[in-house]
């Protein structure tokens, strides 16, 4: 059938905030969703609470609300826009909840919206326990049998009947806390008590164990003639029992016969078909590595981040293709944008492997608990291209800007052969790495794949490499020859690699490579193996022999990206990386863009005029570079992954466009920036490294308490506290000297004063501000996870006048040409300097939203030369809008079993919603709302345990808040307080005196919004860390600071009627 | 035991050399050279017949990863003349795995290989199409008109003689009677049919018509087969001579080009053929559009007032399947059995073993 013509206006739902689990991979969907939908010349209405996204660009779809992602909002789009379409499956899981969610309260139908695409009915079969289990037992396929029990009695009885082994889950608890697999009755019994006892429902799922399958997962498509397709297979490395998420992952499937494979394809096309999906559908088989028993782990009615890996896998645009047919097209009416000739209905072959490997968070995370499990723990991922299994995987590790460019790792190292067996058996984040150390021991093969459940195809390869490691030990520079070397390249080693193992440096065996002139080549990835001619400017590098890449010799430009999505690093970068492609573009330069994470809209092969998907190390990049001679690279637009390319790039000799590396380095250099802030006469906290102390106290009580105190040695905040007094400061610097007696401390006043950013862009003369952002919260929490406000509420114009002068004057003496980020400290009436980055940060996409003004366009013209006065620009702040507009972030805290939640210096948030209103509080209201925060009401029950010293204040805020009707919950002290001034208080015990105690009453679901106000973080021991982990794996609503929670009772007083709010047309009412 | 690893080159027809590492057994081999997109089922692939005189090269450059196992068979040995991959895996593991690449082409005495640029070279093969090759351990020894006459002495007319059986045998079923003609059928036909019940005689390529009709059969299936349907031209005849006799005619892949001669139409050689398991062809009466394991050189055309095509390749349009459009013929240029590919389109077989019961309820 062709396109429907009835269709004219389509509801995009988008997937909101990035967390775990939900990532960048949505804002690729949704933004193919919406080009491709426009480009039929049908109207497009989108809804996202996310304002970093390229989906909620002006222009991407004809109205765009950044709203919150909540039924009565998306009630008021619909009512506003009147779309007579939706198409449910774009926006991730959210988006599909939210579908079902407007046709199950006969939104929809209310406003003769019609679901497009997959139907609601068939999203239910593949998402509804129960009727999944009837769809399977319909189809005859097999699932993994399980069965919920409330009792032991129950539950034994059921393991009997399914056979041991069996593994327990009990239900509601974070990561699978309490469960386990029980070989016997009496293991069973054991861990079944202790899980009903776990779980906040007192049910556990028992199910047949399969560790150690294999788990395969297939990409499949179909339209509504019932024509399918399977886009790409996946095998993951790590069997069964580790999130999909959270496992290495190969494609196509390495380790099937084709017998195997063709079964599974099979059931997957038959799956499919039997519930009518019209668009994509992952789905997930487990299959006995033993025999052809296989089961249907689980399907996702929608693109999924797999799809998104399978996208840039195979080349074949997923989201596209399902958006066209759910607009009516068939696979065989939609063009093939690969080959430009054949059409969207085949199925994609390819000739390299390609391989996934997860990014955690846990280096963020110090102390987090990092046993992998079936709750997905992974911020981000990044992919990689390779001729083979060896390169793929070594790509893929140094892509992942941890430190490591081979399998030896350090930590490895000093593990012994039990703990190393230990850990692969339960694995963590480093099993690839103690497995590689393991094999090191020469500890057997055949036995690593018992006690994993690998795969020996994939254990051998490693092990194949861990003996090319050792080999090379053997050698010296001297002794390398020609072959050798061009061996190891072909099996993936870098440069770096090679050298350490060597005992040399990387440029000696780039010399060698230049001598004997072993080069990288560029393939292209085209969906079908070089059968047909394809026009996908899409390519990997490999050590072989055809280079395919046509250089032009047009003017052009690199542009380096972010990698994967990580704590700090998000989806914003990807943003900005984009937008500057497109800056780049307009300006008629050829772009290349280079990039390793596969969920972008960055990687999407039609972004830039080449695509080159490649680790961003120093090598890599540089190859690309010596092969495309660029006239230029840009490098603020990716992040610290991109900035810290620049001082090498620099060495190198190829040009970089903006912000030269030595001053970059100067405004990252701690000791240069204060010299120049010195004479620049600007202020910052004072502050000095002390080595002992002693030392450190007279610091301290020179500078006055409190103090900020770090570790010299950790970038990020991570470590970082503020100490009150001397018994604090002492306890701190005698704990960290004690670690670490090498490095100094860093002791900085604090100010507990209101912090601000800008984002600003300079032309080496004039500065541009296109606007000022307040944070909420005061000093002292990270930037990124305090909520920010445009325009500024409460800045003077005084203050504005110096945060220009100051901006301006920075600016110029850093030479800087292009974007700089800077924070400010107003601390009575006065500006301090808090930290500059020379790059784009990851408030741009919020600034530049909220402000309409094109702020990464006119740093890129900046950069390629042009001055902001010629724009029409100057110094200047850009006019504030009428609207407000706060960014808030959100966590994904409860995914982290054991992470600390409180806000700090530390940076902890995955993503951020945007609230609009006309008003600061309407704004905020949307913004909590978006987020996911419960705002009290009437009759809400707020548990609230506060330190001492900010008690009072407390209780100041307690009293508007029950006199609005709101009940407290405290524990002693701060019970106390509140009674003191009148207060009605129900006092709970702390954790060590009984039961029940206060995490019974957050574990219970009485209280609405929890108030804790720590003394000191990331103290696993304490009852305060142990509330606030309690609070998030219950999924209530918890705040840390004290300024957090009185603009929650601020929005509370003002008694927002959510009906009455309004919603903004990014594109009519705030970007003018 | 200690492996030398030996060099070795892939000459082609049109003077690129691409040199790698010889595996399997070491001898010096002409074929034509083609490449197939499928990403497993190698050893169905080496064991296809209708590669038979033919180099095949892998574009998955990873293979040998799961072994070799003694029920995937597609024939009784590789009737292909060297096999190319990008690399091979030395440590296979599956659990019915039973040798390795290496071993199996050893054992059957298969030139291999590897390390080259598959890839690049497949690039040569779509732009240049398909071409004659020579892979050789000593490429720098063989002058030019070495080389030229090794070419030129290449012939794969006699390659359905070469893989066919010596003799007819049976295989019981309580259905319809099949009578097959075996010009290099590959193991799975047989199993697909004999599953339904059917009973199969599966005679040489060369059996004349009249013995074929002596054992009288419900209905004649001509299976696929290797090279060229216009090297075989007394199949032709015979066929010729059954559709005269009016018993119905099935067939798949050189079966289906047999047939369209037989029937007046004409085939041409495609420009680097068609080889894998993601070839979509739509089916003219439904329109729908199946996914299909393909594996051939020709394709059929021309088609006569008689005949119409009632399979379409939708990448190139070629014909895909045909059938008379009185009478009961009706064959398919891809392969319903698979093996390697896709399973979509094996209810073809009901659709044969129905065609056949029709008749014999109708006799």
């Amino acid at each position: 059938m062709p396109k429907d013509n009835s269709i004219k206006k389509v509801l995009v739902i988008g997937s909101g905030p990035i967390v775990i689990g939900q990532a960048a991979e949505f804002d690729y969907s949704g933004t193919q969703a919406c080009r491709s939908i426009k480009e039929e010349g049908i109207e497009v209405v989108l809804i996202n609470s996310n304002p970093a996204t390229i989906m909620t660009d002006i222009g991407m779809a004809h109205y765009t609300y950044i709203e919150p992602l909540t039924i009565d909002f998306i009630e008021k789009v619909i009512a506003k826009e009147r779309p007579d379409s939706i198409i449910a499956g774009m926006g991730g899981q959210t988006g599909l909840n939210m579908s079902c969610e407007l046709y199950d309260s006969g939104i929809l139908d209310k406003y003769h919206v019609r679901v497009i695409g997959t139907s609601i009915d068939s999203i239910k079969e593949g998402e509804d326990r129960d009727k999944f289990k009837n769809l399977m037992e319909r189809t005859n396929q097999p699932i993994v049998e399980s069965d919920i029990v409330t009792s032991v009695e129950e539950g034994v009885e059921y393991a009997y009947s399914i056979g041991f082994p069996v593994v327990v889950r009990p239900a509601y608890t974070l990561g699978g806390t309490g469960g386990g697999i029980c070989k016997n009755e009496g293991e069973l019994r054991s861990i079944l008590t202790q899980g009903l006892h776990l779980s906040r429902v007192g049910q556990c799922l028992i199910e047949k164990s399969i560790a150690g399958w294999k788990e395969i997962e297939f990409e499949v498509m179909r339209d509504g003639a019932g024509n399918c397709i399977t886009i790409c297979s996946m095998e993951n490395v790590d069997p069964v029992g580790v999130h999909t998420g959270d496992s290495i992952v190969v494609a196509p499937a390495l380790t099937l016969t084709d017998k195997e494979y063709q079964m599974l394809r099979k059931a997957a096309i038959n799956i499919i078909n039997s519930i009518e999906i019209k668009g994509g559908c992952n789905i997930q088989f487990a299959l006995d590595p033993n025999s052809y028993k296989y089961a249907v782990i689980e399907i996702n009615p929608r693109v999924s981040r797999s799809s998104a890996l399978a996208s840039k896998a195979t080349g074949y645009p997923i989201a596209k293709v399902a958006s066209k047919i759910a607009l009516g097209y068939n696979l065989d009416e939609i063009p093939n944008a690969v080959t430009g000739k054949t059409t969207a209905c085949f199925e994609p072959t390819i000739d390299y492997c390609v391989l996934k490997f997860p990014r955690w968070p846990f280096d963020k995370f110090f102390g987090a608990k990092r046993t992998l499990g079936t709750k997905m723990m992974a911020t981000g991922e990044i992919m990689s291209i390779g001729s083979s299994f060896e390169a793929a995987l070594l790509k893929g590790i140094r892509s992942l800007e941890i430190g490591q460019y081979g399998l030896e790792r350090i930590s490895s190292k000093k593990k012994t052969i039990e703990e190393l067996k230990k850990s692969v058996v339960s694995p963590d984040d480093e099993r690839i790495f103690d497995l590689a150390e393991m094999l090191r021991r020469d500890y057997k093969v055949e036995k690593v794949c018992q006690i994993t459940g690998m795969d020996l195809f994939f254990v051998e390869k490693i092990r194949g490499l861990v003996e090319m490691e050792e080999d090379l030990k053997t050698l010296t520079l001297e002794e390398l020859d020609k072959d050798t070397l061009a061996l190891y390249k072909k099996k993936g080693f870098s440069d770096k690699a090679i050298a350490k193992m060597l005992g040399c440096e990387p440029p000696d065996v780039y010399a060698l490579r230049k001598k004997w002139n072993i080069m990288p080549v560029y393939k292209m990835v085209d969906t079908c193996a070089g059968e047909f001619e394809a026009v996908t400017p899409y390519y990997y590098s490999c050590y072989e022999e055809e280079d395919e890449v046509v250089v032009s010799d047009k003017k052009k430009v690199m542009v380096i990206g972010s990698g994967p999505i990580r704590i700090g690093q998000g989806i914003e970068f990807d943003y900005c990386s984009v937008h500057c492609v497109n800056a780049l573009k307009k300006a008629g330069i050829e772009t290349l863009i280079v990039n390793n994470n596969p969920e972008t809209v960055s990687t999407d092969f039609d972004t830039s005029d080449k695509l080159y998907f490649e680790p961003l190390t120093e090598e890599d990049v540089l190859n690309i570079a010596e092969r495309e001679k660029p006239d230029g690279v840009i490098l603020q637009f990716g992040g610290q992954t991109a900035i810290k390319l620049a001082k090498f790039f620099d060495e190198m000799n190829i040009p970089i466009f903006g912000t030269k590396a030595k001053d970059i380095d100067a405004a990252e250099d701690r000791e240069k920036f204060d010299a120049i802030l010195e004479e620049l006469n600007i202020k910052r906290p004072k502050g000095k490294g002390v080595w002992s102390v002693d030392e450190g106290i007279k610091v301290a009580e020179n500078l006055g308490f409190p103090v900020l105190v770090r570790p010299s040695y950790v970038l990020g905040g991570q470590g970082m506290e503020i100490t009150h007094s001397k018994p604090e400061l002492v306890q701190y610097l005698e704990e960290a000297f004690y670690k670490d007696s090498k490095n100094p401390v860093l002791i900085d006043r604090y100010l507990a004063g209101r912090e601000i950013e800008v984002d600003a862009i300079c032309d080496g003369e004039d500065v541009y501000i296109p606007g000022i952002m307040e944070h909420l919260e005061r000093a002292g929490v990270h930037s990124g996870d305090s909520i920010s406000i445009y325009p500024p509420q409460h800045i003077s114009d005084d203050i504005k006048k110096a945060i220009m002068d100051e901006t301006r004057r920075i600016s110029v003496a850093l030479d800087v040409i292009g974007m700089i980020n800077i924070q400010f400290i107003e601390y009575k009436g006065e500006l301090n300097i808090i930290e500059v980055n020379p790059r784009s940060s990851r408030t741009v996409p919020y600034i530049t939203k909220v402000t309409g003004v094109p702020v990464i366009d006119i740093a890129t013209r900046v950069m390629l030369g042009a001055k902001l006065k010629d724009m029409g620009y100057g110094t200047a702040i850009a006019p504030e809008s009428k609207v407000v507009a706060v960014k808030v972030p959100v966590f994904s805290t409860e995914k982290l079993p054991k992470v600390e939640v409180s806000l700090g210096p530390e940076m902890r948030s995955t993503g951020e919603v945007l609230g609009v209103g006309y008003n600061l509080h309407n704004a905020l209201y949307k913004g909590f709302t978006a987020a996911g925060m419960t705002i009290p009401e009437q009759g809400s029950t707020i548990l609230a345990t506060v330190t001492r010293k900010e008690q009072e204040n407390f209780a100041a805020l307690a009293e508007r808040f029950a006199k609005m009707g709101c009940r407290f919950i405290a524990t002693k002290g701060t019970a106390a307080c509140l009674k003191a001034h009148g207060i009605k208080v129900q006092t709970v015990k702390k954790i060590s005196e009984g039961v029940p105690n206060v995490l019974d009453v957050i574990r219970s679901g009485v209280v609405d919004l929890i108030v804790d106000i720590p003394r000191k973080a990331n103290n696993a021991n304490s009852d305060g860390f142990k509330i606030r982990r309690t609070a998030v794996e219950s999924s209530i609503t918890i705040i840390t600071a004290m300024d957090t929670v009185t603009a929650m009772c601020e929005v509370m007083e003002k008694k927002i009627d959510r009906d009455k709010l309004d919603i903004f047309d990014l594109n009519r009412d705030i970007a003018k | 035991m200690l492996k030398k690893k030996v060099k070795a080159s892939l000459i082609l027809e049109n003077g690129r050399v691409f040199t790698g590492m010889a595996f399997g057994y070491i001898k010096e081999t002409v074929g034509e050279v083609v490449f197939t997109t499928n990403m497993t089922g190698y050893q169905e692939t080496l064991t296809d017949p209708s590669y038979a005189g033919q180099i095949v090269v892998m574009t998955f450059p990873l293979i040998g990863n799961y072994g070799i196992n003694l029920e995937d068979m597609e024939s009784r040995k590789p009737f292909l003349r060297g096999f190319i991959v990008r690399e091979k895996c030395d440590v296979p593991n599956n659990w019915r795995c039973e040798m390795d690449l290496e071993g199996f082409l050893r054992q059957n005495k298969v030139m291999g290989l590897e390390g080259i640029d598959t890839r690049a070279l497949t690039r040569v093969l779509r732009d240049n199409g398909t071409m004659k090759g020579i892979i050789t351990t000593r490429a720098k020894d063989l002058t030019q008109s070495q080389i030229k006459q090794k070419f030129d002495t290449y012939t794969n007319r006699h390659a359905v003689e070469e893989v066919t059986i010596p003799e007819k045998y049976v295989l019981n079923g309580n259905g319809p009677h099949f009578a097959v003609l075996d010009f290099g059928i590959k193991h799975s036909i047989l199993k697909e049919l004999n599953k339904r019940g059917c009973k199969l005689t599966v005679f040489p390529a060369f059996t004349t018509a009249e013995e074929i009709l002596e054992c009288k059969p419900d209905v004649l299936f001509l299976a696929n087969g290797p090279g060229d349907p216009e090297d075989v031209p007394s199949a032709v005849e015979n066929v010729k001579k059954i559709i005269d006799a009016g018993l119905p005619i099935l067939g798949i892949c050189l079966g289906n080009q047999i047939v369209a001669l037989a029937l007046g139409c004409k085939t041409k050689r495609l420009k680097f053929g068609h080889h894998g398991g993601n070839h979509p062809v739509r089916e003219v009466d439904t329109g729908k559009v199946f996914v299909t394991s393909q594996n051939h050189e020709f394709v059929v055309c021309d088609l006569t007032n008689d005949v119409e095509a009632s399979f379409i390749n939708i990448n190139d349009n070629s014909i895909e399947g045909i059938r008379h459009k009185t009478k009961p013929i009706y064959t398919v240029q891809f392969h319903p059995e698979a093996s390697p590919g896709p399973l979509d389109v094996q209810f073809l077989f009901n659709k044969f073993v129905k065609m056949s019961e029709g008749v014999r309820r109708n006799a």
